[in-house]
């Protein structure tokens, strides 16, 4: 059985304090007119209400992290000979995510088959991946861009969570998700939580009938596929797009890295940092030829990768977490629902 | 006739003669109207004029080069076609402008924060009203009561409406504007309306930097430019950064920028944005209203124009022949004194 507890608001911070002693605890503050994560810092109250303007990716998967340092030197027994010594750098600090919505979490679901596959096994990311742990809380209101429910998903959702916590009256519903979640839930900050299941459950049922019914997008995939040759099809799709990198920098389960030499004379360090499918230079090859050049190319790509490529080679799995950040902080309202549900019609015919 | 109607009856006319016309449309939730390109009369049907039109659609036409495609534009919009026709970098006989008088648009992060205020959520907005003196806004707050037996829930959110000044809540430039018609126009609707008067309120932001000290200014830069994703919503958005898909944030040849997640280098490339904008950026503030962080960057802008008023007194974007003060060379320039330091 999963430890049920129940934590009153005024030890939360008390909770938190504790967990930042012995690792580093990312939470939501306010920062200028945007919410981001960052080290919990006593004198910065976090803000738990709203999702962040930014979700918690780079707390496992950092914009921009250093894969190794490198150094030319000259081998002493032949000077004509060019010697290399590469310093990997794989670090990972044991880390606790508090306060992000579920579809914050959830995102890494999507991240992980591609960089814990057997083929490839990816260790910086697998470091990150196991020292971090996911507080999350259940959504007690959602906004017009939400949809986790058209993704398999919900504003209760503990997939990719190790704790779940439920705003109730005068504190929060604890809930072990893992081990490594119960691990946390210990100390004198909590009381037994199972006289406030109820109240949280009705609190994860109210917000999800908020949201109401999810389209059926059950053909996304097919759809999606079908219309890969119809450019005319992706020109009325993608006419607004600025072509920014808003959408995939802020998107949970966006993975794209790309990779650059920053060196200075002999010496340098190599850097995988966030890449933008939505950036011409994303598929621009050494030749000069590009298989996107165009926005229309670019964003049937983005779109098609989370709702039918993806999915056909994960089980089903929808590479998007219904967080709606795409949605609300595009700078032109580009609504990837709307482009789904266009494909799903456009396929009906 | 209402003027919209008469708007869109003279697009319908133009529309067989044209690639597509751009303007707006309503937008996913009531808060939002977004982009519209018009390529059927069902499409011109769609087409929303007011307050929520905060996007520059000149944006746009740099890309359609060589087609001929209308564009729907406000005053300040009209600024970005007139400095891209005198750059060259549109052709006249390209672009056909459609333009009425605006009476100003909103700025949704000063809506989001009056909301916050209030308690309420611009995620959840249900309605907005804007008679051009206030702008009402309806959103949900939190969920109010629940009932739950097992099989139903029945959810009771009450909508509260909040009525904002137009003023609170007007974009920046609006509070001063000196273009509220089209600069220039092939199409206009309705009759020209009065600049707004000459207000500090729209340099606010100016002044606040303009009284901190050297180390203090950096030092609200750095925590700004900390949160920069470097999506270059800012780049994109802006209908100048012509450059595009050969920016030298992007390049590995010339390596201007790297890769690090670096205050340093996120401001390099502002520093860089502003410095190729000096004398040509019309502040129509697309930078700063598409950055998803809120970052305050239209600033650095406003001070090189200003250095440019004050040394060139120039304007961009207000006189198609004009030709840019960067742009060109005089031996001689009328507020340098070369000879005379």
């Amino acid at each position: 059985m999963a430890a049920v507890k129940f934590i009153a608001s005024e030890k939360l911070p008390e909770w938190i304090k504790a967990l930042a002693g012995t690792r580093r605890v990312l939470v939501p503050v306010e920062e200028g007119g945007g919410v981001v994560f960052r080290p919990y810092d006593p004198a910065r109250k976090p803000v738990f209400g709203s999702d962040a303007t930014a979700p918690p990716k780079a707390a496992v998967f950092p914009a921009s992290q250093e894969l190794f340092s490198y150094a030319y030197g000259k081998d002493a027994e032949d000077p004509g000979k060019t010697t290399l010594a590469l310093t990997p750098k794989v670090e990972a600090e044991p880390t606790v995510v508090f306060g992000a919505k579920p579809c914050g979490a959830r995102g890494f679901l999507i991240f992980d088959p591609v960089y814990v596959g057997k083929k490839f096994p990816d260790p910086y990311y697998i470091a990150a991946r196991e020292a971090t742990a996911f507080v999350t809380m259940a959504c007690a209101a959602v906004e017009n861009t939400c949809f986790c429910h058209w993704v398999g998903s919900g504003p209760a959702d503990t997939a990719g969570s190790d704790v779940l916590l439920t705003p109730v009256a005068g504190g929060y519903l604890a809930e072990a998700v893992s081990d490594k979640g119960a691990a946390l839930l210990e100390g004198p900050y909590f009381a037994d939580g199972a006289a406030k299941v109820q109240e949280a459950e009705d609190v994860k049922a109210a917000s999800r009938a908020a949201l109401g019914e999810a389209p059926d997008i059950a053909d996304a995939p097919a759809a999606l596929l079908a219309a890969f040759d119809d450019m005319d099809f992706w020109r009325d799709q993608s006419d607004k797009c600025i072509s920014c990198g808003a959408c995939t920098y802020l998107c949970p389960t966006c993975y794209c890295f790309s990779i650059t030499d920053e060196g200075v004379g002999n010496t340098g360090r190599r850097l995988r940092s966030w890449d933008a499918c939505m950036h011409f230079q994303f598929t621009l090859e050494a030749s000069g030829h590009n298989p996107r050049p165009t926005k229309a190319h670019r964003l049937k790509n983005r779109v098609g990768h989370k709702f039918s490529y993806y999915p056909t080679l994960h089980e089903g799995l929808i590479a998007c977490c219904g967080c709606g950040r795409c949605v609300k902080s595009c700078p032109v309202s580009v609504d990837i629902r709307e482009i789904v549900q266009n494909a799903v019609a456009r396929a009906k015919g | 006739m209402s003027r919209l109607e008469d708007l869109k009856a003279r697009i319908k006319e133009a529309l067989p003669g044209l690639e597509c016309v751009i303007g707006w449309q309503k937008g996913y939730d009531p808060l939002h109207n977004t982009p519209l390109f018009m390529r059927s009369e069902a499409d011109v049907d769609k087409l929303e004029w007011g307050a929520l039109n905060v996007h520059n659609p000149a944006v746009y036409l740099p890309s359609f080069r060589g087609k001929k495609i209308g564009i729907v534009v406000k005053g300040c919009d009209s600024r970005s076609v007139v400095e891209l026709l005198q750059e060259k970098l549109i052709d006249r006989d390209g672009v056909v402008i459609f333009g009425m008088p605006c009476d100003g648009v909103v700025d949704l992060s000063k809506i989001k924060a009056k909301l916050a205020d209030a308690g309420l959520t611009a995620g959840k907005v249900e309605a907005v009203a804007a008679d051009g003196k206030t702008v009402s806004v309806t959103a949900a707050g939190k969920v109010e009561a629940v009932a739950a037996d097992g099989k139903t829930v029945s959810v009771t959110a009450a909508g509260k409406a909040v009525t904002m000044p137009f003023a609170d809540v007007a974009a920046d430039k609006c509070l001063h504007c000196q273009f509220p018609n089209a600069v220039l126009a092939d199409a206009y609707v309705g009759d020209p309306i009065a600049p707004a008067p000459a207000s500090p309120a729209g340099n606010a932001d100016m002044a606040a930097l303009d009284a901190m000290s050297v180390p203090e200014r950096m030092a609200f830069w750095r925590y700004h430019m900390d949160r920069c994703i470097r999506c270059y919503a800012c780049r994109n958005a802006c209908p100048m950064c012509v450059c595009r898909d050969h920016c030298i944030a992007q390049s590995r040849e010339p390596h201007w920028l790297s890769q690090e997640d670096s205050v340093t280098e996120k401001l390099m490339f502002q520093v860089v944005h502003a410095m190729h904008l000096a004398g040509r950026c019309t502040e129509c503030g697309e930078c700063q209203r598409a950055c998803p962080m809120d970052i305050p960057v239209l600033a650095l802008k406003k001070h090189l124009n200003s250095t440019i008023h004050d040394l060139f007194d120039y304007q961009a974007g207000v006189d198609p022949v004009a030709i840019p003060p960067l742009l060109q060379f005089k031996v001689e320039e009328d507020n340098i004194k070369e000879r005379g330091w």
